[in-house]
């Protein structure tokens, strides 16, 4: 429970009105807390007589021991992600502001070639483990071999795609490590007093982000999603040191990959120009068939919000936001989407937003560059018109 | 084949919106659901247990309420229910969730498979699942999208990575984190929700469990919220017209002028 000094409440409520759990309660004009409170630690910033405060921790180790920034790396198919450079471009600056090294990790059977690759995006060292047999990406190698250079080597930060193999490999390797990770991070950030790492991402399922740091544990993990970082310039005067490491100690592995089949990327929404993007306030599923025809009309791709995939009114792989596609087009033009901040984190690279929705207060209207007003379907109705008398 | 499934109080609506001038958070209807990756995950237990026998029980960690929820996982078909709550496991993130979860596991004793949803909606983590695994030993495999063999030996199951499906064979025990449409959950018939009545959900606090408090709520979670913000509105946009004729006249417009 959050704790309250009662010497300090002026019983002003703010407390009360904050907390989502709704623990909080003024009696005798003094707040008090039950047991549902979950030390989401919001009405700590709310008190305006520093009233409240939040139980305190201690680290449990010597964190001065702990240095660099490392950037878990993956390729397919002797290509490395364009996540990986991207983030490669970020701990970059990361790394120029601590005045660390940037090293990045590779398993691959094509390690000395790709190893390049990452100084020329920014890394300073390479940790290679190169054989043959590493063809394909393999989570609980990559797993052991990051548990035991980590313990080994201490680096204070370390950053991986928001992958399906990162997604898997990255809490693994925190439970092991007993530290922290922050997943699908849109923003990091180094805080100018203590040097942490600040990690900001969407929270609370609702219209708020939240800044996470892992103060008293090493390394500081975090995950970030393709797309939400900018490709650095390949710079090919940079040079930085390969070092080879030991592939680590056997253990039975408890997973074998029997097949592994590649799907064709169907989805070029994160490269897509121009795109349209449908919410729940389309009202049917019947209306899918006019997001599309305009589309069809106009040249451009169509995204969804995650409503409409949870409705099942069109799959997970055109979902637009946070946990599903980031985008990128020129014009996006989005209709009856309320705007979850999960959504907006999904579209905030768009050059032009156009929102069509009836809901004047609907959060979309905050970064949208054009708005209307009106009924989504009317509008696209009248636009599937209007380009279809052109023809 | 004995199975526990992880489940999660999330609540029902994804808006808690936070007035930007008070600072306070607007509460839509919030009454709590459970986290509907989960369900999905209890429903490929009781398909399981259909298939090879056994005993299914749902785990979850929340405030006591989270009991009422309990019930309605053995009304969909789990044959009991463990509840961890206590006040030191409040505030936890997913590091000290997953050692309170390790300890309930401990708790239910010997098991083939731990199931839990892809990830909850409301803190989008996914991160439990792989946690979890690590802290008690076992291998997992996250995305399963299909269970192609089972025995209480070992599985079989489809998963879908970036861009390619892949078929993984796991010795058990193991965890898995399955993906929504893996199953379709099935609605409790009137006598299951008789007998769910019946059938108490177990408690455990913190020292029942024998817990290290260290390692569980606040104090066991290496994460911690330093801030938190709506973001800033990215400028104030144009308004267009509000009748959809002339809208569309301009929406077009603003489209050739990027096709040009």
């Amino acid at each position: 429970m959050i704790s309250i000094d009662s010497a300090l409440c002026r019983g002003c409520g703010l407390c009360v009105k904050t907390c989502a759990q709704q623990a909080l309660f003024l009696e005798n004009k003094k707040a008090f807390c039950k047991d549902s409170c979950t030390l989401c630690g919001i009405c700590v910033d709310a008190c305006p007589f520093h009233a409240l405060s939040l139980p305190q921790k201690t680290a449990k180790e010597d964190l001065s021991a702990y240095c660099g920034i490392w950037v878990v790396a993956q390729c397919d198919q002797g290509r490395l992600l364009p996540v990986t450079l991207e983030l490669l471009g970020k701990a970059r600056q990361l790394a120029d502001q601590k005045q660390v090294p940037l090293s990045a990790v590779l398993l691959s059977n094509q390690a000395e070639t790709l190893a390049r690759e990452l100084i020329f995006s920014g890394a300073d060292q390479v940790l290679l483990l190169s054989h043959s047999s590493l063809a394909a990406e393999d989570e609980e190698l990559t797993f052991r071999l990051l548990a035991e250079e980590i313990e080994r080597r201490k680096p204070e930060i370390v950053l991986f795609g928001a992958t399906a193999f990162g997604r898997s490999v990255a809490p693994r390797l925190a439970a092991r490590l007993r530290t922290g990770l922050t997943a699908d991070c849109t923003q990091l950030e180094i805080d100018k007093e203590q040097g942490l790492l600040l990690q900001t991402r969407p929270a609370f399922g609702g219209n708020l982000m939240a800044t996470i740091a892992t103060p008293y544990a090493r390394p500081q993990m975090a995950t970030v999603r393709a797309g939400i970082f900018p490709t650095p310039k390949r710079d090919t005067s940079r040079t930085g040191t390969q070092v080879l490491l030991p592939f680590p100690t056997k253990k039975k592995p408890g997973l074998h990959v029997l097949e592994t089949q590649i799907q064709a990327e169907n989805s070029s929404l994160p490269s897509a120009q121009l795109l349209v993007v449908a919410g729940k306030g389309i009202g049917t599923k019947k209306n899918m068939k006019l997001v599309h025809r305009f589309a069809q009309l106009v040249g451009a791709q169509v995204g969804v919000s995650r409503p409409l995939v949870e409705a099942g009114w069109s799959d997970y792989r055109y979902q637009i936001g946070q946990t599903g596609v980031t985008v990128h087009p020129k014009i996006l033009l989005s209709l009856g989407v309320s705007g979850a901040i999960q959504h907006l984190a999904g579209i905030s690279g768009a050059e032009t937003i156009i929102a069509v929705n009836t809901d004047p207060h609907a959060p979309i209207f905050q970064v949208a560059d054009y708005k209307v007003q009106a009924d989504c379907i009317a509008t696209l109705e009248s636009l599937i018109q209007r380009y279809e008398s052109q023809k | 084949m004995n199975l526990i499934v992880c489940m999660k109080q999330v609540p029902s609506s994804n808006e808690v919106r936070m007035d930007p001038k008070t600072k306070t958070i607007i509460r839509d209807a919030k009454s709590a659901v459970w986290n509907p990756f989960d369900r999905s995950a209890l429903e490929v237990a009781v398909l399981l247990k259909e298939q090879l026998g056994g005993h299914i029980t749902a785990l979850s960690m929340g405030i006591p309420d989270t009991s009422r929820l309990l019930e309605e996982a053995i009304s969909c078909g789990a044959d009991e229910a463990l509840l961890l709550s206590d006040r030191a496991f409040a505030g936890a993130d997913t590091l000290a969730t997953s050692y309170a979860l390790s300890l309930g596991v401990k708790e239910i004793g010997p098991y083939h498979l731990i199931l839990c949803g892809k990830m909850a909606v409301d803190g989008d983590t996914a991160q439990i699942g792989p946690e979890l695994a690590e802290t008690l030993g076992i291998p997992h495999i996250t995305d399963v999208t299909q269970i192609v063999f089972a025995s209480e030996k070992e599985l079989i199951v489809s998963r879908k990575i970036d861009g390619a499906s892949q078929l993984v064979q796991v010795t058990l025990p193991a965890l898995l984190t399955v993906v929504k449409e893996i199953a379709q959950p099935r609605l409790p018939s009137i006598a299951s929700i008789l007998h769910a009545k019946e059938t108490p959900c177990t408690v455990r606090n913190a020292q029942n469990l024998q817990a290290d408090t260290t390692r569980t709520g606040l104090l066991g979670s290496p994460t911690q919220v330093v801030k938190t913000f709506t973001p800033p509105p990215k400028q104030s946009g144009v308004t267009l017209s509000a009748k959809p004729d002339q809208a569309a006249k301009e929406i077009a417009a603003l489209f050739e002028e990027v096709k040009r």
